[in-house]
């Protein structure tokens, strides 16, 4: 039985896409370290163009949010799908060509970014050429799990490709109306939009990345992954069907607050701010619903290091999306906006969410696409704690450096002067810098960790043909 | 509508969702095209020329926007640390915007005239031989790297296109613009009939012999935040 239902799905272009992610995932670490460790001591750009700072900060975005989380998205969308509609993608041709599309754009952003060649616009640096792959790769996409749902088994669409769907379809419109550029060569362009509107366009863009690609999609992995490896249903079907609607009719309107007080005028960003704040509702929806997903088998976390690794990112999870609706608070975002916070609070979402959800989700995939137990369930739980001590040691130290260097910057003394030089709060960074390249190299050495641990489980795997 | 109907549906549950995700940034990006008060009515600012165009391409190619914003708050600190609050109009012959989004280093929507070339040369140069607590990478090869500027007339063209009103007269004469600028004891009348009589000549790279990518860097921050004249319109006001 389970040999005739591995023939049917097609667990090939998943576990391709699983083994890329693991490798993008340390790229991606590596490269974000890298830039934390040129923060703390600047002589680590040595002088050369296609390391320094301003080059490899795109690639570290880049790396780990399409990359890793594209690769992740990738495969556990590919593996939900099928196993969902219990039947196989719709085409092996249109698999293939996502996995050599979304590698190849992957590849010319690794050799573009480092030699200067960038459109400018924060997570979205690519070149038109390549925004052109991009694009024709997301058509094969769609086309491939539409027609993989068309041809289901079940009557029924289930909740985790509501929101894959939706973060396919959504991502789609923000890349091409974000990227609508005339080109000057082969390599450079000038983005169609100006001043404001390009602003407001971008962050609508860019916010939503974070809204649809690192979040609606990752709910999807969850509504999946969570329910199988705790073994029980989804907690409330009614609850997933309004924090769906209600999450992705909120989040496009999010955007604007990432201007808040700037050139932008004041009603979009007020727009934004409060569509911000109405958003904490539909997003601890969903993480009240995986969370009370465990109700009766909460004894599972304190043995089972995949369900840990699961609910804990959806705790960060919620306590991201609990910080973000607080920080698009014009008063709050006035002291946190152009700070470190920012960065803290991205990083307790895109590490403690994103990354742990995948590192769950890919621990409970590949032994069953290959047909094995995984290698070692100790190293799990080292890759567990060395990622939890790396967040929490990032976050610490970004929240302190931001909220301190926000208040330094608006400082004054008794005759209304400025307290401090720009200089003098860069300086006051230093320590916290330190901190969080120590925090970015534990998080990584997790990484490496299951990079080890994958490969062994693929490799016993292969040594010992099918035998159970 | 029962939702078993919609999630019974392919193509309702996919209209559904597009028309649900399109209507938030209809009503905020579209009315910003519309509503003419959106950017300012003000004098000053106008399209870069071509020297400071290059400048421009150079810090996107660089990442500046990375580490530093162009885009002053209207707060008390701010505005006695970098100046006038940035204006709409300020930036709105920017293709794509660079107001940034994280200041590890400081702001530099008004950095223009703020310090000299010469400062601006040696702080690329090093950073830290003048500001010993900056963690900025150094910028060595922007004053040994010749500057490129065979296609400056074609970027123009480019912009021309997307809405900058470049003069067929500006894309014409770029090449030469470009030198001209760059080097102060040519002839400048041209430039200035051009563009403005304000614009900054120098030689920016300290180096008259070449024009190098700092010559057009250096030329582009000098630029920045000084095309409106607000002191002027302070003085009409009082």
């Amino acid at each position: 039985m389970q040999q005739s239902v591995t023939q049917e799905y097609d667990y090939t272009i998943v576990k391709l896409f699983s083994v890329m992610a693991v490798v993008y995932a340390i790229v991606g670490f590596l490269v974000g370290d890298l830039l934390a460790w040129q923060l703390t001591f600047p002589e680590l750009n040595f002088d050369i163009p296609y390391i320094s700072f301003g080059r490899l900060r795109p690639l570290h975005t880049s790396a780990v949010i399409f990359a890793f989380g594209g690769s992740v998205l990738f495969a556990t969308s590919y593996y939900v799908v099928q196993r969902t509609s219990k039947v196989r993608l719709f085409s092996n041709f249109l698999s293939w060509f996502t996995f050599a599309g979304w590698n190849l754009t992957v590849l010319a952003v690794v050799i573009t970014y480092p030699l200067g060649l960038s459109q400018g616009k924060e997570y979205a640096e690519p070149i038109w050429p390549i925004d052109i792959l991009i694009t024709i790769t997301w058509v094969a996409y769609f086309i491939n799990f539409v027609g993989t749902l068309a041809r289901r088994k079940e009557r029924h669409i289930y909740v985790a490709n509501w929101f894959y769907l939706a973060f396919i379809i959504t991502v789609a419109m923000l890349h091409i109306v974000n990227n609508i550029a005339i080109p000057v060569n082969m390599t450079d362009s000038y983005s169609a939009y100006a001043g404001v509107q390009d602003a407001m366009i971008q962050w609508w863009y860019g916010h939503n990345a974070v809204g649809f690609f690192l979040t609606a999609a990752f709910l999807g992995l969850m509504y999946y992954f969570i329910p199988k490896q705790a073994e029980r249903p989804v907690y409330s079907y009614r609850l997933s069907i309004v924090h769906f609607w209600a999450i992705i009719f909120l989040y496009i309107w999010a955007g604007p607050h990432h201007l808040h007080y700037t050139a932008l005028p004041d009603w979009a960003s007020t727009l934004g701010a409060t569509f911000s704040i109405m958003l904490l509702l539909p997003s601890w929806g969903g993480m009240i619903n995986g969370i009370m997903t465990l109700s009766g088998a909460w004894h599972k976390v304190r043995t089972d290091p995949i369900l840990r690794f699961l609910i804990i990112s959806l705790s960060f999870y919620g306590m991201s999306t609990f910080e973000g609706p607080m920080m698009s608070i014009k008063s709050v975002n006035a002291l946190s906006h152009y700070t470190d916070w920012t960065i803290g609070h991205v990083h307790s979402g895109a590490l403690g969410w994103v990354a742990m959800v995948s590192f769950g989700a890919l621990y409970h995939m590949i032994p069953r696409l290959w047909n094995t137990k995984i290698h070692s369930v100790g190293l799990i739980n080292v890759h567990f704690w060395l990622s939890t001590i790396g967040i929490v040691l990032y976050i610490t130290a970004m929240w302190i450096s931001g909220v301190m260097q926000g208040l330094m910057w608006r400082a004054y003394d008794d005759y209304g002067n400025l307290v401090y030089s720009f200089a003098e709060t860069v300086e006051a960074m230093h320590p916290y810098y330190f901190i969080r390249s120590v925090g970015g190299l534990v998080f990584l050495l997790g990484g490496l960790v299951m990079a080890y641990n994958v490969f062994m489980t693929i490799r016993n795997a292969n040594k010992v043909p099918a035998a159970a | 509508m029962k939702h078993a109907t919609i999630e019974k549906s392919i193509p309702l549950m996919s209209i559904l969702t597009l028309l649900m995700v399109m209507v938030g940034g209809l009503v905020e990006i579209v009315p910003l095209f519309l509503i003419e008060s959106t950017i300012e009515n003000v004098s000053g600012v106008r399209p870069y020329t071509p020297l400071e165009l290059k400048g421009r391409d150079i810090y996107i190619r660089e990442g500046c926007y990375n580490c530093h914003s162009q885009m002053i708050r209207p707060f008390r600190d701010e505005a006695e640390r970098y100046g006038h609050y940035s204006l709409a109009a300020e930036s709105k012959y920017d293709h794509p915007f660079q107001w940034g989004s994280k200041r590890t280093g400081p702001d530099l929507a008004r950095v223009g005239g703020k310090y000299s070339s010469l400062w601006h040369q040696e702080h690329m140069r090093n950073p830290r031989n003048l500001v010993p607590e900056s963690v900025m990478p150094s910028y060595s090869w922007l004053e040994k790297d010749a500057l490129d500027y065979a296609d400056v007339g074609d970027r123009m063209s480019a912009l021309s296109m997307v809405g900058v009103p470049y003069t067929e007269n500006q894309i014409k004469n770029a090449i030469a613009d470009l030198e001209a600028q760059a080097t102060p004891d040519s002839d400048t009348e041209a430039i200035m009939s051009r563009y403005d009589e304000k614009i900054p000549l120098d030689n920016f790279d300290g180096n008259p012999k070449k024009i190098t990518e700092l010559d057009a860097l250096v030329a582009y921050l000098q630029v920045l935040g000084t095309m409106v004249d607000f002191s002027s319109q302070q003085a009409k006001a009082q």
